[in-house]
């Protein structure tokens, strides 16, 4: 129901620590926005900003085209939902759902119809008189799900909301998430996660935050994944992490060939100009990529463990000098590889390849 | 009126007055000083957060600066001036008087005595009940009871003890119960183990661990170790160790006293009026009292230690004392030392037991009963002012440390 | 260390016999105290009071009933005839004598021949028997000393007497009131401000915050002291003198800083989270405070009530200094005993049970919610 503009925001602790450095977003009306980065990195900082439990220390913050730096929590017209649910631990089920509502004196009548729809919503309704102390992390959690439900809000902000729930439960709560956005088409919803799943599978588009270099790209799950923009984005998103190989460009136009230091050839689809010839790029493959091969090769390794999980086998090379060791994904099962050298290849449209840590397809 | 009607409708005024202050304080700042009106809402919002701080400080600044703060320098300003003539400043002449009274350097010296014992005493016998009653299954019980007077005033304390101490002419029964147990002792070998063997060790032991105390303070300062901290912190070291050594020596001619000394056997005695030992039956009131709070602090201390350490010490074949001196205390010090401050602050302003008990009389004044005097019976307000500041003088270390420390942990 | 093997059970017994003789010393003195206090005057100065859970022995002098009017005529010799003890008196004679100098001469139901056929006779219940001639059994009543056993024997007539012997100057009722209505208010108004101020310490933002925490823990030892005479000037000056206000306003300056400083350290332990999400929720901070934090922190200010309460229930020095004018209408129960202890120091039946009444509430509030101040004092002083 509310768009947000972020411009040029910036966070600085205590006049030293600049946590979040020129920050611009725009999120669109009914957005689901997932906030991705390393820990430490601002995230939680940058959604209480939004939320207007932290100053903004320079920059316009606009909700719903309303300047609202200034504009205390309550009046932003917000919900979040905490990390720890943050339940009021005296009250009630119903009284913490209530406890918004009673404060922007609500008829008794209007409260108890809007608890009771969130309670059905969320099948909470057995537990309404029970104290949070009577509850199961995963009820607690709906519980301030539904907390936030009931105030109806223009932006729907989330810290973490899954991580204290077991695995099993995540993946439940996760997917009941999702069908709440999909009940509320017109609620924008900010979700702050470590989970890249969690953040692959909700976010319409992610937000990728560095680590004291602003924003490092946004865009659309498969986007990030396909196409990051830098190599931090290229390593954060996708696990096991994408693999890069130093090299130097040796052929220019469409696609762009590299030699890669020690060993073979990659051809991306990325395109580049005849001046690049010789330049000094990093060359970026996902794990899973990769295919054996008996003929032209990105890269020959002795493979140094084997790990085989059944869907997949991982192979671990030797590392190379300084670099983290190279890693194979093959689909299936391979056994008796260790020790042994093996060919690794990749289509080109899934070969990237970075100059100073930018992508070209980004020229 | 009822005396209890008339408490109540006091009661409520009192009370009432306090709340609604805040919350028409709080209700006047929200709709009429900064009223969230539709044009700037949000500004008014955050001009009434950033008073509201100090609204809801307000009556705890007022109160503590009128009834702390102030009374501090307007004590001092006292101290320094002479009621009768005016209340003219007179410089350091109240200090000089108090300085020249023979009762005042009693109540100095008699503080000093109370100070050693009863932090001492009441931190090893909490120490000791600690111990024992965490190692028992009616351990709870126990710690109640031991705990209780905690809950009883010093006056109530005073009466208990003085029918403890009361005493009757010999051909009449005991009823205090200190001088029903002296009669039953007539100076055979039972007096002599009792009376002087037992007081005795217990002195020597206490010089024994003064005599460790002071020499873990010497020893840095030896030549081949290495001092840190500086010259200042030498010169406290060596300010603590002559004022052990004096307590050393003291404690060993004490001792020798009591070897020496030759009992009144089969007299009843008025145990407030001997002097010099009056202080130590006037310091076990407090020390009655006091046991239970070190205890309920040790214990939970003790507690928290983690038995790892415990069992390996117990696997590396200590005994149950080694395990108790060499494992266990070594990880409580820091708790001993809060338990020991807190006590001697008490022991710092103790008034009540000696006002009721003896009312300073028999060479057992302290300083909080003298100023008491100077103040209200004498009416001397400069020396008795003097004296609050010489109480305050010996609490200021302490509080020095408190907020030094305080300020460390809010880093 | 339970169940360690190899553990010997003479230390357990050790550690058990030490435990009971420790809480045997503390618990002595007031039991001493409460038995006292059901003892009449008479016993209490005969016998020291752990002997009164026993039977006790007692040497007293007794009259029999005036022969003039009592005695009866048989054949021309006259008898006395009666019982040494009330009918209600459980009491029982070891021995008599019929003269100072040997008050235990005789066993009971011995016949002592006193000359000229005049005789007596004791038995162990008290009847006496009396017997002689006209001239004999004339004037006073004959003296009787005997050594009496009397089972324990304890009595409620002393509370009776302290509580509700109305205005007498032994009487406790009215201070018990003047003591409540120190305490009371003297109590919840610190709670109050101090929770106040706790919160903004903990969780509002302002400048020169940090300056007034560390006030705070420096006026934590201030002695009180140092605040009688400027304060009594100060109440003088405003015109409150000597009263319960300037008492409450006193209790509240010297129990604020504990207050602060206990309900601060509780305050900034409750989880950010919840306070954030009452913002987030609409709450204001005076609403903040009383719908969440308040209950949130009931259980350091319920451990603070009870020590600001137990010191003002038992203080001497602020009442007498604050309250207590020339008077005397508004004493408080300490002042009354140590005033008891001047005037009355030998009554010990008074005496007892005047302090037994006083530290009868702190008894109860201890016992009752002695895990509040325990958690209170761990919070206190333990860092
Ligand atoms: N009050 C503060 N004063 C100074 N620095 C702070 C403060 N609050 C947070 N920071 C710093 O700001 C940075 C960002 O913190 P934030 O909580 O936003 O990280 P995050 O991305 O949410 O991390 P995580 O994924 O671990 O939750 C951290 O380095 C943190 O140390
Ligand atoms: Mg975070």
């Amino acid at each position: 129901m509310a768009d947000i503009k972020l411009t040029d925001v910036n966070k600085i602790y205590g006049g030293k620590v600049h946590v979040l450095k020129d920050i611009n977003l725009d999120i669109e009306k009914g957005e689901l926005i997932v906030f991705v980065g390393p820990s430490g990195c601002g995230k939680s900082t940058l959604l209480r900003m939004i939320a207007g439990l932290e100053t903004i220390t320079s920059g316009r913050l606009e909700i719903d085209h309303e300047h609202v730096n200034d504009v205390p929590p309550a009046q932003r017209g917000i919900a979040m939902v905490f990390q720890s649910y943050a339940l009021y631990p005296h009250m009630t089920v119903r009284e913490n759902m209530s406890f918004a509502l009673k404060l922007a004196k609500k008829s008794p009548q209007e409260i108890t119809e809007s608890v009771d729809r969130a309670a059905r919503i969320l099948q909470l309704e057995p537990f309404l008189d029970r104290l949070p102390k009577a509850l199961s992390g995963g009820q607690r959690q709906r519980v301030a799900i539904g907390r936030s439900i009931v105030r109806d809000p223009k932006v729907y902000l989330f810290d973490e909301p899954l991580s204290n729930l077991d695995a099993a439960l995540r993946v439940a709560t996760r997917i009941e998430i999702a069908q709440l956005k999909e009940q509320m088409p017109d609620s924008t919803m900010i979700y702050v996660t470590h989970d890249q799943v969690e953040a692959m599978t909700l976010a319409d588009r992610i937000v990728v935050l560095t680590v004291g270099e602003g924003i490092g790209q946004v865009g659309n799950p498969l986007q990030l994944y396909e196409r990051p923009e830098n190599e931090f984005v290229a390593q954060f998103i996708g696990s096991p992490a994408m693999n890069l190989l130093p090299g130097k460009i040796i052929a220019t136009g469409k696609q762009t060939t590299v030699r890669i230091a020690g060993g073979g050839v990659a051809v991306s689809d990325a395109p580049s100009k005849s001046s690049d010839e010789n330049l000094k790029v990093n060359v970026g493959v996902r794990p899973e990529d990769f295919s054996e091969t008996k003929g032209d090769y990105i890269f020959e390794g002795e493979v140094d463990i084997v790990e085989a999980l059944g869907e997949v086998t991982q192979l671990y090379f030797k590392a190379q000098k300084g670099g983290d060791p190279i890693i194979g994904k093959l689909a299936g099962i391979h056994s008796g590889l260790r020790g042994e050298t093996v060919r690794l290849t990749a289509e080109p449209n899934k070969v990237q390849v970075f100059h100073e840590g930018k992508s070209l397809y980004y020229r | 009126m009822h005396p209890a009607l008339q408490g109540l409708i006091t009661i409520i005024i009192g009370v009432g007055g306090c709340l609604g202050y805040f919350y028409f304080s709080n209700q006047i700042l929200d709709k009429v000083i900064f009223p969230p009106k539709k044009n700037d809402a949000g500004r008014n919002i955050n001009r009434a957060n950033a008073v509201r701080p100090w609204l809801f400080l307000l009556p705890a600044i007022i109160a503590l600066g009128l009834y702390l703060a102030y009374p501090v320098f307007s004590t001092l300003w006292l101290s320094l001036t002479d009621r009768s003539q005016d209340n003219a400043f007179v410089g350091l002449a109240n200090y000089n008087q108090m300085f020249n009274e023979p009762k005042f350097w009693e109540a100095m010296v008699n503080n000093m005595l109370w100070l050693i014992v009863v932090p001492a005493v009441s931190t090893a016998f909490g120490l000791l009940s600690a111990q024992l009653t965490d190692r028992i299954a009616w351990g709870n019980i126990a710690k109640s009871i031991i705990f209780m007077p905690m809950a009883i005033s010093f006056v109530g304390a005073a009466v208990i003890f003085k029918l403890i101490y009361d005493a009757r002419p010999v051909d009449q029964a005991q009823i205090g119960v200190l001088n029903a147990v002296w009669l039953q002792f007539e100076g055979g070998t039972g007096s002599f183990l009792f009376l002087k063997l037992l007081p005795g060790i217990i002195v020597l032991s206490f010089a024994g661990i003064v005599s460790y105390i002071g020499w873990l303070t010497l020893k840095p300062l030896l030549p081949g170790e290495t001092n840190q901290g500086g010259g200042l912190m030498a010169i406290a070291r060596l300010i603590a160790v002559v004022i052990t050594a004096y307590i050393i020596v003291r404690s060993l001619l004490l001792a020798v006293g009591i070897m020496s000394s030759s009992l009144p056997y089969g007299e009843p005695q008025q145990w407030l009026t001997l002097p010099f030992w009056n202080n130590f039956f006037l310091m076990i009131v407090l020390i009655w009292i006091q046991t239970g709070f070190a205890m309920v602090i040790l214990s939970a201390a003790l507690r928290g230690i983690p038995e790892e350490t415990v069992e390996a010490a117990i696997v590396d074949g200590a005994n149950p004392f080694q395990v108790f001196f060499g494992i266990k205390v070594p990880q409580i010090t820091g708790t001993i030392v809060v338990v020991w401050t807190t006590i001697t602050l008490v022991v710092l302003k103790i008034f009540d037991i000696v006002f009721a008990m003896t009312n300073g009389q028999w060479e057992t004044q302290v300083l909080a009963n003298y100023m008491f005097d100077k103040l209200f019976r004498a009416n001397d307000w400069g020396v008795g002012s003097a004296s609050a500041i010489i109480i305050m003088l010996l609490v200021s270390p302490i509080l020095i440390w408190n907020v030094y420390n305080a300020r460390k942990e809010m880093q | 260390m339970d169940g360690m093997a190899g553990t010997s059970s003479k230390l357990t017994w050790a550690v058990h016999i030490s435990a009971v003789l420790l809480v045997a010393l503390w618990l002595f003195p007031t039991v001493g105290l409460l038995v006292s206090s059901f003892r009449t005057a008479d016993q209490i100065s005969s016998s020291g009071w752990w002997a009164s859970v026993f039977s006790s022995e007692q040497r007293t002098v007794i009259r029999t009933v005036d022969p003039d009017d009592f005695r009866i005529e048989e054949n021309s010799a006259f008898a006395v005839t009666g019982d040494l003890f009330a009918a209600d008196e459980e009491k029982e004679v070891i021995a008599w004598g019929t003269s100072s100098r040997e008050v235990e001469a005789y066993a009971p139901g011995d016949l002592v021949d006193l000359g000229d056929g005049e005789s007596i006779t004791v038995d162990s219940e008290g009847t006496y028997s009396w017997k002689g001639n006209e001239e004999q059994l004339s004037g006073r009543g004959k003296r009787v000393f005997a050594t009496v056993v009397s089972p324990p024997d304890f009595t409620t007539d002393n509370y009776e007497r302290v509580l509700f012997s109305g205005d007498s100057t032994d009487g406790m009722a009215k201070t018990f009131f003047n003591t409540l209505t120190v305490t009371i208010p003297a109590t919840i108004i610190p709670i109050v401000i101090a929770a106040f101020a706790a919160y903004a310490l903990a969780w509002m933002q302002f400048p020169g915050r940090a300056i007034l925490i560390a006030s705070v823990v420096g006026l934590l030892v201030v002695p009180l002291q140092l605040a009688l005479i400027p304060l009594l000037q100060f109440h003088n000056n405003i015109g409150i003198g000597k009263g319960y206000l300037g008492t409450w306003m006193a209790h509240t300056g010297f129990g604020l800083p504990l207050a602060v400083y206990l309900l601060r350290n509780y305050m900034v332990g409750l989880p950010r989270d919840i306070i954030e999400n009452a913002k987030v929720d609409g709450a204001t901070d005076f609403q903040i405070f009383t719908k969440i934090i308040i209950p949130l922190s009931f259980p350091a200010m319920a451990s603070f009530a009870i020590f600001q309460f137990l010191w003002t229930w038992n203080d001497l020095l602020v009442a007498r200094v604050f309250l207590i004018d020339a008077t005397g209408e508004t004493t408080v129960m300490t002042n009354q005993i140590v005033e008891l202890l001047g005037t009355r120091g030998g009554n010990w039946e008074i005496l007892a049970t005047a302090a037994f009444v006083s530290i009868a509430v702190p008894l109860i509030v201890f016992f009752t919610m002695q895990r509040y101040l325990v958690r209170g004092l761990l919070a206190g002083s333990v860092k």
